[in-house]
């Protein structure tokens, strides 16, 4: 099938890619464009394993067309980081054991990125809510909602930009 | 918040604290391989065609079609599979029927439930691949489906495999794959001097494990007739063993490189994809991947029984149990092989009870061929016989929790199945619970309750091995074959850093390929940090005296003269010569070269593990919704090595306990065809579903093992849906008897009970 040529800017680089009309999003992100950090889990647009933003609003890429980027920007959990350097989020789940297998890691990180770009104080309720539709079956949650409430203090106090993983090495 | 009961006396630098994952920065930056991120030059995708029937005998099927579609490179279906041998056959910790693994692998006479694999395509692309399962011809003839156990019991039921027999029937042809029975004292007896006696049966449906991360596995096959499977399993030997007997190869000839796993819970010690991928690998010389789509997982992967059971126990005015009859029909799907007798020996695990009859039927049915679950078998049976347990201490007056410490095991109390216990923490747990705030606090509130259950489970041993080796600048890797599928890394260089005495930063753990390390077994019977935690005890152990070794050369003095203590050599004579590991690691290569410690084990001295739940409910008496309120789990761990990851494995336990109690369930038509195949039907706990769940790790160290370790996987998950079902109780008195307890079953309980009240006027009373 004939294949388009898309624009699009990914992790704020600007990227071309070639797609099918039937792709996905998630396909050209971890098929086209070698980013996998982003998981399939069900394709149907309910567990979240990959979450995306797409012009600043949160997404399952499964449901995306890949043609739809077009022009677009996204960001996904490669674009998390600035270089070696962890966003506080990464940091607290890292120090929260927010992740046990890791699959649904990717997807929690960039909706709860999300959800701390529009409400940077959010209560216990309001993240168990903006985290719904994402499925994970190791942890029960606990520790995804307390690296969240972690988070958002860390970012709230302009802090956690400086530390490097290998600090603060007590959880 | 999370406490820590110890009764260990061991002082440790390592053991015990929480420092960050080894492998925790590739999972928050997306870099961690699982294994459908893996890809390679010239790669086919392949994908199954899958029966769209229950229960049907295949009559023909024509490729010639598929086969002409541009891109496809090669089909196979059960005829190219050799036809394994009808028995059971050893294969690491378990044991395998080849003939029945390669049926499920591929259908080739009969196919026993709607998803069963009939053929498998590889294709330059994953469309092509599809497009051609689409031209694919199958002629079925239709059968009537077997769907419950109490159906397939029935001496009249269909018949799945003619060929099977069980030892009690004699030649007769049956769906009852197997009976056992477990026996110990008077049963007559033990109810003649019962005061109580509550006899009460349930049933529970089928369950999936729903990890995230679908099946996957990617093959290559080269013409020096060696394969390599690239695959997210918790059991890279069983998955080289297996599909070594499914294709009637040496398992030697066949490398399993494992990936990071997306979860697993027991769904990933088997095979589906891994021999097909293989398979195709061969037949067209290029690498094949196949990923599972999630209604290939739901429809064809293994989930685990439904069951029906019946419990039967009795007991003194005072609590006393002194009877106890328990009947077992647990599913096994398409093939032998439910975790029944499992269930039997965990049910009455949990109490010191001297009269015991218990019955367990492994029953076929047209549903997949069920896999381990997180406690296997255990569950179901808890939930039946953790409500009777209730309801005893309800009609002898006694706190549950007092009834069963008053009942409970503890060292030296006959196991139903086996020996007496050792050393043990079920009583520790119970008195956890009760000491709780969360126990102590009252629950006000309108159709609110709280409920309390326990659980058992055996934890495995079997065989790891591990290798610990010296770098020269001082830092050690410890290298092991086990698949990390909650955190295991860290507590393997947990432990090898506190022998070594280092810093768990100066240890970098990493999982091999099975060329690599000796025979492993699964990530799975919560024995990694038991078994494989032995095997990296003992390897750096290992280092520690070959280190000795060379600080004695160095010393010039014999190597027992040599004392090692928070990672620093000293002779005993001359203590004020003394190197530490960092500055003798650069020492080695003129002391006699570079030090690697190994150890292999078949780990003894399993410590059991037992577990309990305090739940509170409130039920939406209008919809028949139960809401959890608060959950508080504690749980023997022997030693917790990562606290912060025994408490992950605890509240996500607990977390799939609670799915499996209130919402979980595989929904068939009465043709056998799954209703609920995708994550929006089959329904999982989802964030707002939960509170936060406070767990309590007690600590009752096994006698066992070097460090304490119980293992801690997989108790967690037994006593949930008992416990929500005694909460359930408390808050609008009814007794549920069904898995899962979701609103339409507990609504029309609500109804039938208003009913019931409005025509008797003694039930009204009751009320």
């Amino acid at each position: 099938m004939a294949k388009t040529r898309i624009e699009a800017t990914i992790n704020g680089e600007p990227v071309e890619f070639l797609c099918e009309p039937r792709q996905s999003l998630l396909e050209v992100l971890r098929d086209v464009l070698n980013l996998t950090g982003t998981k399939e889990g069900c394709l149907t647009g309910d567990c979240g394993a990959c979450s995306v933003i797409l012009n600043g609003r949160l997404v399952c890429s499964c449901l995306v067309l890949g043609l739809e980027v077009a022009g677009a920007t996204v960001e996904t959990v490669e674009g998390l980081a600035a270089g070696t350097e962890l966003v506080p989020l990464q940091q607290a789940f890292l120090q929260q054991a927010a992740l046990q297998c890791g699959i649904c890691t990717p997807g929690f990180l960039v909706a709860a990125k999300a959800l701390l770009d529009s409400n940077p104080n959010p209560s216990e309720t309001e993240i168990r809510y903006a985290l719904a539709g994402n499925l994970c079956r190791c942890t029960g949650y606990d520790k995804i909602v307390r690296a969240v409430m972690d988070a958002a203090a860390l970012m709230r106090q302009g802090q956690g930009r400086a530390s490097s993983p290998m600090q603060g090495r007590e959880a | 918040m999370a406490t820590v009961t110890n009764t260990s006396n061991g002082t440790y630098k390592v053991v015990g604290t929480r420092p960050l994952r080894p492998d925790g920065v590739d999972k928050v930056t997306g870099r961690a391989k699982y294994g459908a991120d893996y890809s390679l030059p010239g790669m086919l995708h392949g994908k199954v065609l899958r029966s769209p029937h229950a229960h049907a005998r295949i009559k023909a099927i024509n490729v010639e079609k598929a086969l002409k579609l541009a891109g496809v490179k090669a089909i196979v279906t059960g005829r190219d599979l050799p036809e394994g041998e009808n028995k059971s056959v050893p294969l690491g910790e378990m044991s395998v029927n080849p003939r029945h693994l390669g049926h499920n692998i591929l259908a080739r006479d009969k196919v026993l439930y709607q998803g069963h694999a009939v053929a498998a395509v590889a294709a330059v692309t994953p469309y092509i691949a599809e497009q051609a399962l689409e031209l694919i011809e199958v002629e079925y003839e239709v059968l009537p489906p077997v769907m419950t156990v109490d159906e397939a019991m029935a001496s009249t039921a269909p018949i799945l495999d003619p060929e099977l027999r069980n030892e009690e029937l004699g030649d007769q042809p049956t769906n009852i794959a197997k009976h056992t029975q477990l026996k110990r004292g008077d049963i007559e007896a033990g109810f003649k001097s019962a005061e109580i006696v509550i006899e009460r049966e349930f049933r529970t449906a089928m369950v999936h494990q729903g990890y995230i991360e679908p099946h996957n596995a990617l093959a290559t096959y080269g013409s020096d007739g060696r394969g390599t499977i690239y695959c997210s399993t918790q059991g890279p030997f069983e998955v080289r063993g297996m599909s070594a007997a499914v294709l009637g190869i040496s398992p030697g000839s066949i490398k399993v490189v494992p990936a990071e796993i997306g979860g697993g819970f027991g769904g990933k010690t088997t095979v589906y994809l891994e021999p097909l991928a293989l398979l195709l690998a061969m037949k067209t010389g290029r690498p094949v991947k196949m990923v599972m789509t999630r209604a290939e997982v739901l429809r064809a992967s293994g989930p685990t029984s439904g069951s029906h059971i019946k419990v039967k126990m009795g007991c003194t005015r005072q609590g006393t149990i002194t009877a106890a009859h328990v009947w077992l029909a647990y599913e096994a799907g398409a093939f032998p092989g439910s975790p029944v007798a499992a269930a039997a020996m965990t049910v009455l695990a949990p109490y010191a009870i001297p009269n015991v009859l218990i019955d367990a039927y492994d029953v076929l049915v047209n549903r997949p061929k069920t896999a381990a679950y997180r406690a296997p078998g255990a569950t179901n049976a808890a939930f039946a016989a953790e409500s009777v347990v209730d309801e005893l201490a309800e009609r002898c007056g006694l706190d549950p929790l007092d009834f069963r410490i008053l009942n409970g095991s503890h060292e030296g109390t006959p196991h139903p199945a086996g020996p007496p216990y050792k050393r043990i923490g079920f009583i520790e747990t119970c008195e956890a619970i009760k000491n709780s705030a969360h126990y102590k606090s009252p629950l006000k509130g309108a159709n609110r309750g709280r409920g309390v259950a326990s659980g058992f489970w055996f934890n495995a041993g079997m065989q790891s091995v591990a290798m610990v080796h010296v770098h020269a600048d001082g830092t050690a890797s410890v290298v092991t074959g086990s698949p990390d599928i909650g955190g295991s890394r860290a507590s393997c260089a947990m432990i090898a850093a506190e022998v070594l005495g280092v810093d768990v930063d100066q240890v970098r753990p990493m999982v091999t390929d099975t060329d690599a390390i000796g025979h492993t077994d699964v990530t799975g019977g919560s024995r990694v940090t038991f078994a494989t935690g032995m095997a990296v005890f003992q390897a750096a152990e290992d280092v520690v005296r070959q280190l000795k070794e060379r600080a004695a050369k160095l010393f010039e003095c014999k190597p027992d003269e040599v004392e090692f203590r928070a990672g620093t050599f000293a002779a005993k004579s001359n203590p004020s010569t003394s190197i530490t590991i960092k500055d003798l690691a650069k020492r080695l290569p003129r002391t006699g070269g570079p030090v690697t410690g190994r150890a292999a084990v078949n780990a003894r001295g399993v410590g059991p593990a037992f577990a309990t739940a305090c739940i509170d409910v409130e039920v939406d008496p209008e919809t028949g919704k139960v809401e959890i309120l608060r959950c508080t789990i504690a749980q023997d761990a022997g030693k917790a090595i990562h606290p912060s990851y025994v408490e992950g494995q605890m509240q996500g336990g607990t977390a799939q306990g609670v799915g499996w109690a209130l919402n979980e369930e595989y929904v068939y038509d009465s043709q056998g065809r799954l209703l609920n195949s995708g994550l929006l039907d089959y329904r999982m706990p989802t964030c707002p579903d939960l509170p936060m769940m406070e767990p309590i790790i007690v600590e009752v160290p096994n006698p066992g093992h070097p460090l304490g370790v119980r293992g801690v996987g997989e108790v967690s998950i037994v006593p949930p849906p008992a416990a929500i079902a005694n909460a359930i109780y408390r808050a609008v008195g009814i007794r549920m008897t069904e898995l899962p307890m979701s609103p339409p079953r507990l609504l029309k309980a609500i109804l039938a009970r208003r009913a019931e009240d409005r025509t008797s006027p003694a039930a009204a009373a009751r009320a």
